[in-house]
């Protein structure tokens, strides 16, 4: 079984899907034996969360009635 | 192929989202930035359903020349100590809450959009831009590839660095900001 040092270094590859079959398999070996790298993968989990959530920035009006204007004097 | 103008301003909202996420005050000249270049280059454009990714594309080449010329020097990485830390770890030994039962989730809980974004404006763009592109716009790693025009391993080896580096910037602004102390009634 892989170390812990070795689950966690993968665990953000593994939540995006980015490692290969074999590690996978490993990590899921390792988090089915090992509470506190579960513990470690929903706190990465909820970090991938908060920056999800600081996405949404809406446009100040006066921004979009300039960029409208770019794009009037663009032309089609 | 429709109108340059449709596209363009269907899309505006979300380019200036990006952009500010991106460059921060710097976002409403790099999306006009991204307007000029993409209107002059429309024609080249062939399929009107790649019209929006072209666009950030094109919006992401303006955000990493924005404020080239007086941008400051970045601070050197340690790379040796950034891999060796964990923010899970630390807030483990700081223990910054010693009456919670969910110490991680409610440092976590501190932090609001408006911080996340301050703190991802604290990283090198290097870092930052495929940051923002994956964990906040939902782009995989190889369009992001695409876009900086570089090789998928030289992305996700900064994704990994650019993790490392908000998780460690989290912890100083949590510092510097009050979010390591308890607030107790």
């Amino acid at each position: 079984m892989i170390s812990c040092h070795e689950a966690v270094r993968q665990l953000w590859e593994y939540l995006d899907n980015t490692v290969d079959d074999i590690d996978r398999a490993r990590v899921d070996e390792h988090l089915a034996r090992c509470r506190r790298c579960c513990a470690e993968l929903e706190f990465a989990q909820e970090l991938r969360r908060a920056l999800a959530n600081g996405a949404a920035v809406e446009v100040p009006p006066d921004v979009l009635t300039r960029l409208h204007q770019t794009l009037e004097e663009l032309g089609p | 192929m429709g109108d340059f103008r449709d596209l363009a301003r269907d899309q505006l909202p979300r380019l200036y989202s990006i952009a500010r996420r991106l460059v921060g005050d710097d976002a409403e000249d790099a999306v006009q930035d991204c307007l000029l270049k993409a209107y002059r280059s429309y024609d080249q454009l062939r399929d009107a359903d790649a019209g929006p990714a072209w666009l950030v594309s094109i919006l992401v080449n303006c955000c990493r020349d924005s404020g080239r010329a007086s941008a400051r020097i970045p601070q050197p990485v340690d790379f040796e100590e950034l891999e060796s830390f964990s923010l899970f770890r630390k807030i483990a030994y700081e223990d910054p809450y010693p009456y919670s039962d969910s110490l991680h989730l409610d440092f976590l809980a501190g932090f609001g959009p408006e911080d996340v974004r301050a703190i991802l404006l604290r990283l090198p763009k290097l870092y930052r831009v495929p940051l923002v592109l994956v964990y906040m716009d939902g782009f995989l790693a190889k369009e992001v590839a695409r876009m900086l025009d570089a090789p998928l391993g030289t992305v996700l080896a900064r994704l990994h660095r650019g993790r490392k580096l908000f998780e460690k910037e989290l912890w100083q602004y949590a510092e510097a900001n009050g979010l390591t102390r308890e607030v107790r009634p």
